[in-house]
């Protein structure tokens, strides 16, 4: 490929480009699917979902549903023309429950009508007879009964047992981070559209339109090619759009299938929150062997997830939790386990970092264990087992860390922001406060990018160029306000050297290009960059033969440039040359392709090179809690992220910014909590609570890691940035960890799951405070 | 038949066929195709449906930001309304809050951009400077899941107290505009009737005649029965256009508000008079709420955490409860009698609360606790009228919220504290007499157990903040403080 340097064009790859749909945005004239103005005779559908955690479907009468005004079908599993299953890993996961309803808000069955008021009163008239069974609810049950989705994952290398029986020290825990959900605030939405011969044109809130379009084919029973789902934006969708879309795609189909009618489904917020799977939770064990360094010896953990009803996307979410239950430190021995577990609950799904975090989450409770064992600082521990360079530098999984640049990342951070005086502050504030009490914590970050399954990591691109020298451009990638399009936009400028407001870029559409991955695992401007780029430089090679001819010079003295083209001092404007290309009968359109070089996986020992490239970052972060009630404020956080040679460092630093914040309400605000019955309590933003304006931290700072190219050919030396600063939010858990350590000295381990609400944090306080009281005098 | 009528975004519509219980966002999306205004949850939470609502005050137009989807479409008769259609100026140019945020990088998926984009224009609209606090109240109705609020905080300070543009010409011309209109009685589609009485005469016939009806405030709470579970009753009567019940009277021994009054208007004088009040409003709903949603409502609905009720109780306020027979004030423990269940019988509504003004030496303290700061219903509300002589509790009347099921006093806890020393081990066993007087359930919310040790801390919380000044001074005793 071609190392392009910066250029004259407005808007080229490194440019602080704006979104291209900002003043859509501001203006409300971008459009949603909600937004567009329906065909005549399209129909609205509602669904109906199991109020049983585990139920037996004795039988479904449709008879009062379908009698009620404007009711046009009702559609249950029984149905579905083709196979009833959308599973996107494993086989046998129903879009419509079939005989048994697995969860409180499975959907059972759909109804469609000229109205959506009348949709959903009908709806409520399809009367369902359940014969409940037994359900399990809670992780620990599952576990008890060993209920899993998928089998059990096993990443071993060393000698666990012998490091930990030999260690000089160990110490054994366990702890909990709560799920998730993705509160895009555009909720699911799906458009169904029956053409001619069987052909169905789906429009969809999805960052997956090719898996939409193989589970509506699936339930339809067609061939792929007689399926076309589209996607122009969504209304974010944080990995909740990933396989979740096709449930609501696949049940629009169907009731369009049935009536011969176009078919629009939103689902209102409660059903959004009720019916569709969030991010997993998890329990965490461990056992850890060290010295008195701090040095890592041993770690046996086991990473067990509540996956859910069905398996959907658990098994790779798993894999990566436990391919990141690393982070940047070098173990020795280790063996990590992973179990998905089957509950009668939500499927959970993919969600920004898609067990990243979670394994993260993990390896630095383990830390920070040892470290207050050690009565150390936790940056210190980190340090002593941070992978090197040329030597402990192995992961778990048998790949070689080729690009560390942590400890670089980790000085810019501390340097930047005087750690050790910062601490000082906060532990000058904390002798002298009564109730308020704050905590100061770091989170290193390293992060692997590529989707886990090698075959994952592929793209297409399809761009034209027009004769007045305006640019089409179209790849698989979905926009879900991450600033894909714009970036990818600006790839294609750079390697045309026109201005960026010459590229538009379409909607997503299966029907463009075709077999495309879920715009996820932070992959969309790596993959689809490089498609697009692909294809613009076919084009352009093309075009610069015509030029050479026109010019009468060889094709490599033809120099694109500001908006121009160039045989020494000769030139024609971009659009003279695309002019002059179709009279001289030469194509301007192009199809693009990439693969991720280097990588591989092997599933049966669970180890090789799945990531091309690790993005890296730190965290630190002050919070202050009120010991009387648990109550929290986040007061500075200060990032530091890698981005590589960032393509987009507008975009980019939004990246960072939303994505902790994100991570921060994960792991304090949003608690996601089912009653005794299995019904989730928590359903809509009156109940989840997601961070508001006032929970950011008040200082808020965010740096791009400057001069780090990406030592890898990615596009333009970039790094991907849509996952790897979630995890940076870890710091606020910490924090208010060594908040609540600070009332024992700093001598005791506090005992705080995530989400660390306000009742968690008080329970930590009393926690503390009682051990604290009952430690013998001269321990105190 | 008789038409509602408003101005929307400068042009009037005069609708005669929408159905009474149609929300705003509904309307605005499906009739009038205005799309920019998005519905994110339908339960006025998450702020993507702001739009500004515009009434004459005095003759001047005020512009509020409110959640269409809690309200109905009668609730704009007489009204100008704005939406994110409107901001923009005929000429196409953008308005200083939507350029601020296309120049901030403040959308990303932009989705809630037209929610914010509205708040952000009531609030530079209302002229308020450019204060952090003012900045997260006022943006506090607005959720976004992308960009992490920083660069939509650094727009919304960077309009405040800005020049006005042609919003400003938009709200005379509206203000002249809805000055001439004349009222009407009511607005009926089939069997559903919604009912504008304009004196309280007229209204204490109506709910007299139709005791099945439901009054309507601002419609906050049961705009989301509307929205979400889509029940109505047939017969919906409006409080707001009753001149009594708008009113707002400050008397040498209590200030009485009528029961259309908004949190908003009472705020001021809740700032004034009973700051702790105030700051337990602020943090209830959001602004979009509180300029619809009114103090009597609350206390209509009864609910068992109901942020004000404790505070009326601690108040010892007394409820107006008028009928066709007259007007006679009723104490709180009088009038809350069960879980959403109120002593007004058929032909009764509330006319007015009235808040006794605290006495030297009073002093009124209010404590919420809720896992998120704005915009959350509380786990624990705690409330405190206390006077203190020479270190002794000469008299307590203590309140909770979220404690059962109904906000009640914690009389165990006033007879356990009053005539003590005002000292932390008078709260030694405060845990007890609090378990004495609730018995909390667990929920989504929090435990019983968090609940019952929260409430407890409240106590010791107030103790040190009334008792031990000089800690204060030291560090500060709330995260708010810092």
């Amino acid at each position: 490929m071609s190392e392009l340097t910066p250029s004259a064009v407005k808007g080229g790859a490194h440019s602080p480009a704006r979104h291209d749909s900002a003043a859509g945005h501001v203006t409300g004239r971008a459009l949603f699917l909600d937004d567009v103005a329906n065909a005549p005779g399209t129909l609205h559908a509602a669904l109906v979902l199991s109020p049983h955690a585990h139920a037996r479907i004795r039988r479904i009468d449709a008879g009062r549903a379908l009698a009620a005004p404007g009711v046009a079908a009702v559609v249950t599993a029984e149905d579905v023309p083709g196979r009833n299953d959308i599973g996107p890993i494993l086989k046998g996961e129903p879009a419509l429950a079939a005989g048994v309803a697995e969860y409180v808000g499975h959907p059972v069955a759909a109804v469609a009508a000229d109205t959506l008021e009348r949709a959903l009163a009908a709806a409520a008239l399809v009367d369902v007879e359940y014969e409940p069974l037994p359900a399990i609810l809670r992780l620990e049950e599952a576990i008890a009964a060993g209920a899993l989705v998928s089998p059990a994952q096993v990443i071993e290398r060393g000698e666990v047992a012998i490091a930990l029986g030999y260690a000089p020290m160990r110490l054994a825990g366990d702890v909990r981070c709560g799920g998730q959900d993705h509160f895009y605030l555009e909720g699911q939405i799906a458009l169904a559209v029956p053409g001619e011969d069987r052909d169905i044109a789906v429009t969809s809130s999805t960052q997956h339109p090719t898996e939409v379009q193989h589970g509506v084919a699936r339930l339809l029973g067609l061939p792929l090619n007689a399926v076309t789902v589209e996607v122009r934006r969504m209304g974010g969708a944080f990995g909740g759009k990933e396989s979740q879309a096709t449930i609501v795609a696949g049940i629009a189909a169907l009731l369009a299938w049935k009536t011969h009618r176009p078919v629009k489904l939103r689902l209102r917020r409660d059903d959004d929150m009720r019916a569709t799977g969030k991010r997993h939770p998890f329990l965490i064990r461990y056992d850890v062997g060290f010295d008195e360094d701090g040095s890592l010896l041993g770690l046996d953990m086991t990473l067990v997830a509540n996956a859910g009803n069905v398996a959907d996307l658990s098994p790779a979410v798993l894999t990566r939790a436990l391919c990141h239950a690393d982070n940047c430190y070098y173990l020795p021995n280790v063996r990590l386990r992973g179990l998905a577990c089957k509950t009668n609950t939500v499927s959970n799904t993919a969600f920004r970092g898609f067990g990243g975090p979670q394994g993260m989450f993990a390896i630095e409770a383990v830390v920070e264990a040892v470290a207050r064992h050690l009565r150390v600082p936790t940056e210190l521990v980190r340090r002593r087992n941070f992978y090197g360079i040329g030597r402990n530098d192995m992961t778990p999984y048998g790949m070689t860390v080729e690009d560390n640049i942590i400890e670089r990342v980790v000085e810019e951070l501390e340097g930047g922001v005087d750690l050790p005086r910062w601490r000082a502050e906060v532990e000058t504030f904390n002798r002298t406060s009564a109730v308020i009490k704050k905590g100061l914590a770091t989170m290193p970050v390293k992060f692997g990018i590529s989707f886990n399954l090698p075959t994952l990591n592929q793209a297409g691109a399809l761009v034209h160029v027009y004769t007045d020298g305006s640019v089409h451009l179209n790849h698989g990638g979905t926009e879900m306000g991450q600033g894909l399009f714009v970036k990818v936009a600006q790839v294609v400028a750079e390697a045309f050297q026109i201005d960026l407001e010459h590229v538009r870029v379409s909607a997503t559409s299966t029907g463009k290009v075709p077999n495309t991955s879920a715009t996820a695992a932070s992959s969309g401007s790596d993959l689809n960059g490089m498609a697009a780029l692909n294809a613009a430089e076919q084009i352009r090679g093309r075009m610069a033969q015509v030029a050479a001819a026109h010019f009468a010079v060889p094709a490599t003295e033809i120099v694109f440039s500001d908006n121009r083209v160039f045989a020494g001092n000769k030139s024609l404007s971009f659009a003279e040359l695309a002019e002059l290309c179709w009279r001289r009968r030469v194509s301007l359109s192009a199809t693009g392709y990439y693969r991720t070089p280097k990588i591989n996986w092997d599933f049966k020992t669970n180890t090789g090179r799945p990531f091309y490239y690790f993005s890296y970052g730190a965290a630190a972060c002050e919070v202050a809690i009120d010991t009387l009630t648990g109550e929290l404020r986040v007061l500075r956080a200060e990032l530091v992220q890698d981005c590589g040679r960032s393509l987009n460092p507008a975009i980019d630093k939004g990246q960072v910014e939303g994505a902790f914040v994100q991570g921060m309400g994960w792991l304090t605000t949003e608690e996601l909590w089912w009653d005794e019955d299995g019904r989730l309590r928590t359903h809509g933003p009156s109940t989840y609570k997601i961070p508001g304006s006032r929970d950011v931290p008040r200082v808020f700072n965010t740096r791009l890691l400057a001069d780090a190219p990406n030592r890898e050919q990615t596009i333009f030396r970039s790094k991907a940035i849509g996952e790897p600063p979630l995890m940076l939010a870890i710091a606020v858990w910490l924090a208010i960890r060594d908040a609540v350590a600070s009332l024992a000295d700093h001598r005791l381990l506090p005992k705080l799951d995530a989400p660390a609400t306000p009742e968690r944090i008080l329970a930590a306080v009393d926690d503390i405070q009682a051990r604290f009281a009952a430690l013998p005098a001269e321990a105190r | 038949m008789a038409a509602i009528r408003f101005l929307l975004n400068g042009q009037w519509c005069s609708e005669d066929s929408v159905p009474p219980t149609m929300t705003v966002l509904d309307y605005l999306r499906t009739v009038r195709r205005l799309t920019g205004t998005k519905e994110g949850c339908a339960e006025g939470d998450c702020g993507a449906c702001t739009i500004m609502v515009g009434r004459r005050e005095e003759g001047r137009l005020r512009y509020d930001a409110v959640n269409s989807c809690l309200m109905l479409v009668p609730q704009l008769e007489a009204t100008a309304v704005v939406t994110v259609e409107g901001l923009t100026a005929p000429d196409g140019a953008l308005h200083p809050v939507q350029h601020a945020l296309l120049e901030a990088d403040a959308t990303q998926c932009g989705f809630c951009t037209p929610g914010f984009a509205m708040a952000m224009a009531a609030f530079q609209h209302g002229g308020e400077p450019a204060r952090d606090e003012l900045i997260h109240e006022a943006l506090a109705g607005n959720l976004c899941r992308c960009t992490g609020y920083r660069p939509i905080v650094d727009a919304c300070r960077g309009v405040a107290g800005g020049a006005l543009d042609h919003l400003a010409e938009r709200a005379r011309a509206d203000a002249a505009g809805l000055a001439g209109l004349s009222p009407i009685a009511e607005y009926r589609q089939g069997e559903q009737c919604f009912y504008f009485p304009h004196t309280l005469p007229e209204l204490a016939r109506l709910v007299k005649q139709h005791p099945e009806a439901q009054l309507w405030a601002g419609g906050t709470d049961l705009g989301l029965v509307v929205a979400k579970e889509r029940r109505w009753s047939p017969a919906l009567i409006a409080t707001s256009f009753v001149p009594e019940l708008k009113r707002i009277t400050v008397g040498p021994d209590w200030i009485e508000f009528g029961a259309a009054v908004t949190y908003s208007e009472a705020l001021p004088y809740f700032d004034v008079s009973f700051p702790a009040l105030g700051a337990v409003v602020r943090r209830l709903g959001s602004r979009q709420i509180r300029n619809l949603g009114t103090m009597a409502g609350n206390l209509a609905t009864a609910s068992p955490i109901g942020d004000t009720i404790p505070c009326l109780f601690a108040l010892d306020a007394a409820v107006v409860v008028r009928s066709i027979a007259g007007a006679r004030p009723r104490t709180m423990e009088k009038f809350i009698t069960g879980y959403r269940r109120t002593s007004l019988a058929p032909g009764e509504f509330i006319e007015s609360i009235r808040l006794p003004r605290l006495v030297q030496p009073q002093q009124f303290h209010a404590f919420k606790l809720s896992k998120r700061f704005d915009q959350d219903i509380a786990a624990v509300t705690a409330a405190f009228r206390i006077a203190l002589a020479d270190g002794v509790v000469q008299s307590l009347r203590a309140a909770f919220g979220g404690m059962g099921p109904t906000a009640k006093r914690a009389t165990a806890v006033e007879e356990a504290i009053i005539g003590q020393p005002w000292t932390a081990s008078t709260l030694a066993g405060i845990d007890q007499a609090l378990a004495r007087d609730f018995a909390p359930m667990d929920d989504h919310r929090g435990s019983a157990a968090y609940r019952l040790r929260a409430a407890a801390n409240l106590l010791r919380r107030l103790q040190i903040e009334t008792a031990r000044p000089d800690l204060a001074g030291v560090a500060p005793l709330r995260l708010e403080a810092l």
